[in-house]
């Protein structure tokens, strides 16, 4: 789980990566804390700055997710928006 | 993936025969906000990067994955140039 901060804009980039939104994500905890350093995911859901999302940074989950007929050198994805945390 | 630097290069003769006519370069890697964090770490690059310039680069088995149409020995590869950085918050 982690909260949008922000975006990124590459010209250069693998071929994997072209017509994709590449967001920054900051990791958080159940009650929103920053936890560890920001990283790279890209977006599925038309994620927007501030959201909490779930991201899965894991090989075969993004090229499941994005479509691609193999593997390919992308890991991080954003697979859906957080409404709401309920906590006992 | 994440965010680094390139801040130096690398010049290896001897190699695995999968590396030849390869990049290497050491990157740094960064946060959001372009500090450091961690230790440097030895890239291979796809995208034609230079010393200085902002990446971002993708680790573990997606690294070997980078150049198509061969799998190459690597740990970590540039895979993007950054043009620019939107932080809103």
């Amino acid at each position: 789980m982690g909260k949008v901060i922000g975006s990124l804009v590459s010209t250069i980039k693998h071929e994997c990566y072209n017509n994709k939104k590449i967001m920054i994500v900051s990791p958080s905890d159940k009650d929103g804390n920053k936890i560890g350093n920001s990283i790279i995911a890209i977006d599925t859901v038309r994620a927007g700055v501030g959201d909490i999302v779930l991201v899965a940074s894991e090989g075969k989950t993004a090229t499941e997710i994005l479509g691609f007929k193999e593997r390919e050198p992308l890991r991080s994805v954003i697979i859906g928006i957080v409404d709401k945390v309920d906590l006992n | 993936m994440k965010l680094a630097k390139v801040t130096g290069k690398i010049w290896a003769t001897i190699k695995d025969k999968k590396l030849e006519g390869i990049k290497l370069y050491i990157i740094q890697p960064m946060d959001e906000k372009l500090n450091a964090i961690g230790n440097e770490v030895v890239a291979l690059d796809t995208v034609g990067s230079l010393e200085n310039d902002i990446v971002y680069w993708v680790g573990g088995g997606e690294a070997t994955l980078a150049i198509k149409g061969r799998q190459v020995p690597s740990d970590v590869s540039i895979v993007g140039l950054v043009d620019r950085v939107d932080l809103r918050e």
